[in-house]
C-alpha cells in the first residue's frame, strides 16, 4: 500500500531537490493524492463483490477527490447525519477506528475494509470492531473513563431536545449498567473476552449485529 | 440530511454497529430494500445532446425533478431514454450540480434564462457555490431593477381612480407626468433663484447716494427687497403646504430632509416678523438671515446630481470622520510644539496653544497667510517640518482617499449585501436542516400509523404510504432511530422540549400517571416506558392523567392517538425539505376523517379509553411481549360519542 504512495513521496523529494526556498511549492506538490490498489487486490481482501467495490469507490471519490478523507472532512460528513446534535466526538472515535494504521487519514483501502468487517464480517470480527471501537488507547482494555468518553459522544449525538430530558449523570449511569453487564469478575476493566462472552449472551446484541446486513 | 453525503449513508448506517453493544434495548426493524437494482446508466436526452450518467448521481438529491419520480413523466419508452426539451448547454451546469455537489452559475448566461431552468429542474438558487453566488445575485439585482425601472415607466401612465390629493403627490414627485406640474416645477426653480439672488445683491454697495457713501442696495431700496423676499416666501409656503396635504403619508414627509430644508428657509422670514426691531435681538434677527442662505438647498429637489452628492457624502461619512479625526491629532501635535518652541522669544504671537492651532492649520495647508510666524530657531525648524509634513498628511492623501471613497462605499455596499445575503442563505439552510430533522420526527408518527395500519389496514393503503417515503429516507430515518434506542431518549421538537422543561419546573411530582417517571415497571426496560407527551398537532391538549390500574404484569400504559389527517401530517417526503413547498406533498389517504388508534394495554377495558382527548404520546414500540403474557385483545372498533369516525384500534 506504502508503494502507492510513490506520487508523494517522490513530489517531495522533487520540492526539496529543485531548491525550492519558497514555501507555497512545497505545499503544493506535497498535496496528497492517493491511488488504492488495484481492484482484485481488495477483491481478495475483502468480503465485497466488484460491482460493489465500485460503487463504492465511486462514492468515496467524489466525496474526497484526494483519495483520502482526513479528520476534518470525516467529521463535516458524519455530522450531516445527525443534525440535532454535536456528532463530531464520536466521529473522532470512529475516524481512530477506521484509521488502522494511525496515519491521520482514512484511504479508501481502510475505508472498505471497515466495512466488510462492518456488513460482511462474523459476530467475532464485528464484536472485535466495536470493542476496538470504544478501547481508545487501544491498550486491550476498556476503562471506565475510556466507556464514558464514548458515552457521552453518543448522548451528544442526540442533543438537546430529547425526551425524556438529558441529565448530566445519564451517561455515567448508562455506563454503570454496561459494566454491570460487562465486567464479570468487577476488575473495573473490561477485557475483549469479557466483551465478546457477555455479547454472545445478550440476545438484544446478537439480534441487532445482524441489523445491517443488507445495507449495500 | 443534506443530500450530498447520500453515498455516504451506508458507511454511516455500519459504523451503528458500534453502538449495539452499549444499548440496552433492542433495535428497530430495518427498512427494506426491496428494489435491489444494479447502478445503471441514465440516458439523458436534452434537445437531442445526449448526457449519461449513473443513476446514483441523480438519486443524490431526491428534492430535485432528476432525483426523485418526476422524471418518468420524460421517460420515452423506445429510446429508452429520458428527453427534456430545454438548453443543454444550461443543461451541463444543472448535471454538474449532481457530479459535484457544486452548482455554478455560467458567467455567459442570461440571468432570467438560468433561472428559468433551474425552476424548472427544481434546484433552489441558494446552492449556487460561494465562488459564483455573488456573481448571480449581482446580475439578478440588476436585472431586476431594469425590471422596475421599465415597470415606473408604465406607472407614469395615469392611472384612473386616483383621488385628487394622489394627483397632486404624484405631480410635485414627477414633474414631467403633466404640464401644470412642469409649470409649478419651473416657477418654483425660478423663484429659489431669485431668492437666492436677491440675498446676495442685498449686500452689495449701491453706490453713494447724497446721505452716505457705499450703502449696500438692501438698506437702499428696503422697500423693493423686502416685497421680493415677501413673494419668495409666500410663494415658498404655498408649496410647502400643498406638499403637506398631498403627501400620502403626513409623518413621513415632515421628518424628510427636504420638508426641513423648506421649513429652514422661511421660518427666519416669519421670525424676523415677530420680532420688532428691538436693539437686543436685532443681532439675533441677523443671524437668522444667514439661514435664508438655506434656500439655495431646496435646488435639490430640481437636481439629481445635487442629490447624489448628499447621499455620497452621507455615506462616506465614516471616512471623512476619520481624515479630520487624524488632522486633528497633527495639529495638536504641531500646535503643543510650535508653542512651546516660541515660548521664549518675546514679542511672539503664539500666546496659547489653541493660538498656535490657527498657524498650524495655515501652516499644514499650505496656506501661509503670513499673520503668524515663528521667529525662534527651534521654531523655525519645527515650523518647516510641519509645513513638509503637511504636504504629506494633506495634498497626498487627498486623492488617494478620494479613490478611496469610492472604492470602500463600492465595497461597503457589497459587504453589507453578502452580509444580508449570508443571513438570509443561512436561515434557508437551517430551515432545511429542521425540515430534515422534522422529517424524522413526523415520519417517526407516520411509521407508527405504518405499522398499525399494517395490522388492520388493506395491503393497499400501506403500499400507498410505504411508497411516500424514499428509501433513503426510510434508511436515514432508521438510523436516527438505532440512535435513540441505543440512548434510551427520544428526539424531539423545540416545542415539546421547552415544553417538557416548564412541566418539569412547575410540578414537584409528576401528577401525570406514573408511567411517565418509569420506576414501578417490573420490566425495568429503557424502552418499556414512554410519558405522555404533547405532539404540536391541533386539538393537542394537556394530557388528562390517565388512571392506570396496577397490575402485577409489566405495565403497559395505555395512549391514544389521534392523528388528524390534515396537513400538519402530510409526508415531507420529496420536494418538501429544501424547497419549502409544504402544501404540495401527498397526505395520508384519509380525507378528513380522524383515526385514533389506541394501543390498549390488558387486561384494561377499554372504556378507558377517552374521547376526544387530547393528543398523548406515540404508542411504544414494545419489544414482542416475554412469555407469560395473557393472550392480546381482540380488535374492537367503536365509534365514538363524538360521532366522528373514530376507529379505535387495540393491538400488542
Amino acid at each position: 500500500m506504502d508503494a502507492k504512495r510513490v506520487e508523494t513521496i517522490s513530489a517531495r523529494v522533487d520540492a526539496a531537490v529543485s531548491s525550492s526556498d519558497s514555501v507555497e511549492d512545497e505545499l503544493e506538490l506535497s498535496a496528497v493524492r492517493h491511488r488504492p490498489e488495484g481492484l482484485e487486490q481488495l477483491e481478495a481482501q475483502t468480503r465485497f463483490s466488484r460491482k460493489e467495490l465500485q460503487i463504492l469507490y465511486r462514492g468515496f471519490k467524489n466525496e474526497c477527490p484526494s483519495g483520502v478523507v482526513n479528520e476534518e472532512t470525516f467529521k463535516d460528513i458524519y455530522s450531516q447525519f445527525f443534525p440535532q446534535g454535536d456528532a463530531s466526538t464520536y466521529a473522532h472515535f470512529l475516524f481512530n477506528a477506521f484509521d488502522t494504521d494511525h496515519n491521520g487519514s482514512v484511504s479508501f483501502e481502510d475505508f472498505v475494509m471497515g466495512l466488510s468487517i462492518l456488513l460482511r464480517g462474523t459476530i467475532q470480527e464485528k464484536l472485535n470492531w466495536a470493542f476496538n471501537l470504544y478501547d481508545i488507547n487501544k491498550d486491550g482494555y476498556i476503562t471506565k473513563e475510556e466507556m464514558l468518553d464514548i458515552m457521552k459522544a453518543i448522548y451528544d449525538m442526540m442533543g438537546k431536545c430529547t425526551y425524556p430530558v438529558l441529565k448530566e449523570e445519564t451517561p455515567r449511569q448508562h455506563v454503570e449498567v454496561f459494566f454491570q453487564k460487562m465486567d464479570k469478575n468487577k476488575d473495573g476493566v473490561v477485557t475483549i473476552d469479557e466483551f465478546i462472552d457477555c455479547c454472545q449472551n445478550d440476545e438484544n446484541i446478537m439480534r441487532s449485529m445482524h441489523l445491517f446486513e443488507n445495507v449495500l | 440530511m443534506a443530500t450530498g453525503v447520500a453515498a455516504w449513508l451506508p458507511f454511516a448506517r455500519a459504523a451503528a454497529i458500534g453502538w449495539m453493544p452499549v444499548a440496552n434495548c433492542p433495535m428497530p426493524v430495518a427498512p427494506r430494500d426491496n428494489s435491489k437494482r444494479q447502478d445503471e446508466l441514465i440516458i439523458l436526452n436534452v434537445s437531442g445532446r445526449r448526457f449519461q450518467t449513473w443513476r446514483t448521481t441523480l438519486d443524490r438529491y431526491p428534492d430535485t425533478l432528476l432525483g426523485s419520480s418526476e422524471k418518468d413523466f420524460f421517460y420515452n419508452e423506445e429510446t429508452k431514454e429520458y428527453f427534456f426539451d430545454r438548453d443543454p448547454d444550461a443543461f451541463r451546469s444543472i448535471l454538474n450540480f449532481y457530479r459535484t455537489g457544486k452548482l455554478h452559475y455560467p458567467r455567459h448566461e442570461c440571468i432570467s434564462a438560468y433561472d428559468e431552468e433551474l425552476t424548472f429542474f427544481g434546484i433552489i438558487p441558494e446552492i449556487i457555490g460561494d465562488c459564483c453566488y455573488e456573481e448571480y445575485k449581482d446580475r439578478k439585482r440588476e436585472n431586476l431593477e431594469r425590471l422596475q425601472d421599465d415597470q415606473e415607466e408604465n406607472k407614469d401612465m395615469k392611472m384612473p381612480n386616483m383621488n385628487f390629493r394622489e394627483t397632486m403627490w404624484r405631480a410635485f414627485e414627477n414633474p414631467h407626468t403633466s404640464t401644470m406640474a412642469l409649470v409649478f416645477y419651473y416657477v418654483t426653480g425660478f423663484f429659489i433663484a431669485i431668492s437666492v439672488i436677491t440675498n446676495v445683491v442685498e449686500t452689495v454697495p449701491c453706490g453713494s447716494t447724497a446721505n452716505q457713501k457705499d450703502m449696500p442696495c438692501g438698506e437702499r431700496y428696503t422697500v423693493a427687497f423686502f416685497c421680493m423676499d415677501t413673494a419668495c416666501v409666500m410663494i415658498f409656503t404655498v408649496e410647502y403646504l400643498m406638499r403637506l396635504f398631498a403627501a400620502p403619508s403626513r409623518y413621513r414627509f415632515m421628518r424628510s430632509v427636504m420638508s426641513i430644508i423648506d421649513v429652514v428657509a422661511i421660518l427666519p422670514y416669519y421670525i424676523g416678523l415677530v420680532m420688532t426691531n428691538n436693539e437686543d435681538v436685532s443681532g439675533a434677527f441677523v443671524t437668522l438671515r444667514v439661514f435664508r442662505v438655506f434656500r439655495i438647498f431646496k435646488f435639490s429637489r430640481h437636481s439629481q446630481g445635487l442629490r447624489i452628492l448628499g447621499y455620497t457624502l452621507k455615506s462616506c461619512a465614516s471616512e471623512l470622520g476619520f481624515l479630520l479625526f487624524s488632522l486633528t491629532m497633527a495639529i495638536i501635535i504641531f500646535a503643543t510644539v510650535m508653542f512651546y518652541a516660541e515660548k521664549g522669544s518675546s514679542s511672539s504671537k503664539f500666546t496659547s496653544i489653541p493660538a498656535s492651532f490657527w498657524y498650524t492649520i495655515v501652516t499644514m495647508t499650505t496656506l501661509g497667510y503670513g499673520d503668524m510666524v515663528p521667529k525662534t530657531i527651534a521654531g523655525k525648524i519645527f515650523g518647516s517640518i510641519c509645513s513638509l509634513s503637511g504636504v504629506l498628511v494633506i495634498a497626498l492623501p487627498v486623492p488617494v482617499i478620494v479613490s478611496n471613497f469610492s472604492r470602500i462605499y463600492h465595497q461597503n455596499q457589497r459587504a453589507d449585501k453578502r452580509r444580508a445575503q449570508k443571513k438570509a442563505r443561512l436561515a434557508r439552510i437551517r430551515i432545511a436542516k429542521s425540515g430534515s430533522a422534522n422529517a424524522f420526527l413526523q415520519s417517526k408518527h407516520n411509521g407508527l400509523l405504518n405499522e398499525l395500519l399494517e395490522l388492520t389496514g388493506t395491503e393497499d393503503e400501506e403500499q400507498k404510504l410505504t411508497k411516500s417515503i424514499s428509501l433513503l429516507e426510510s434508511q436515514h430515518h432508521h438510523l436516527l432511530h438505532c440512535l435513540e434506542k441505543t440512548t434510551a431518549h427520544e428526539f424531539v421538537d423545540e416545542q415539546i422540549y421547552e415544553q417538557n422543561c416548564l412541566e418539569t419546573a412547575l410540578q414537584t411530582f409528576p401528577s401525570r400517571s406514573p408511567s411517565m417517571s418509569g420506576h414501578d415497571s417490573p420490566a425495568g426496560s429503557c424502552c418499556g416506558r414512554r410519558g405522555k407527551k404533547n405532539t404540536p398537532l391541533p386539538n393537542a391538549s394537556l394530557p388528562t392523567a390517565h388512571p392506570i390500574p396496577t397490575h402485577q404484569g409489566p405495565l403497559q400504559e395505555l395512549s391514544a392517538i389521534h392523528i388528524q389527517c390534515s396537513d400538519p401530517l402530510s409526508h415531507t417526503a420529496s420536494r418538501s425539505n429544501l424547497n419549502l413547498k409544504t402544501g404540495d406533498s401527498s397526505k395520508i389517504n384519509c380525507k378528513g376523517g380522524r383515526i385514533t388508534t389506541a394501543i390498549i394495554s390488558l387486561p384494561t377495558p377499554p372504556a378507558l379509553t377517552p374521547d376526544g382527548d387530547g393528543l398523548h404520546g406515540p404508542p411504544q414500540r414494545r419489544p414482542p411481549p416475554p412469555p407469560g403474557h395473557p393472550p392480546p385483545p381482540s380488535i374492537q372498533t367503536t365509534m365514538s360519542s363524538a360521532g366522528t369516525n373514530i376507529v379505535k384500534v387495540s393491538a400488542l
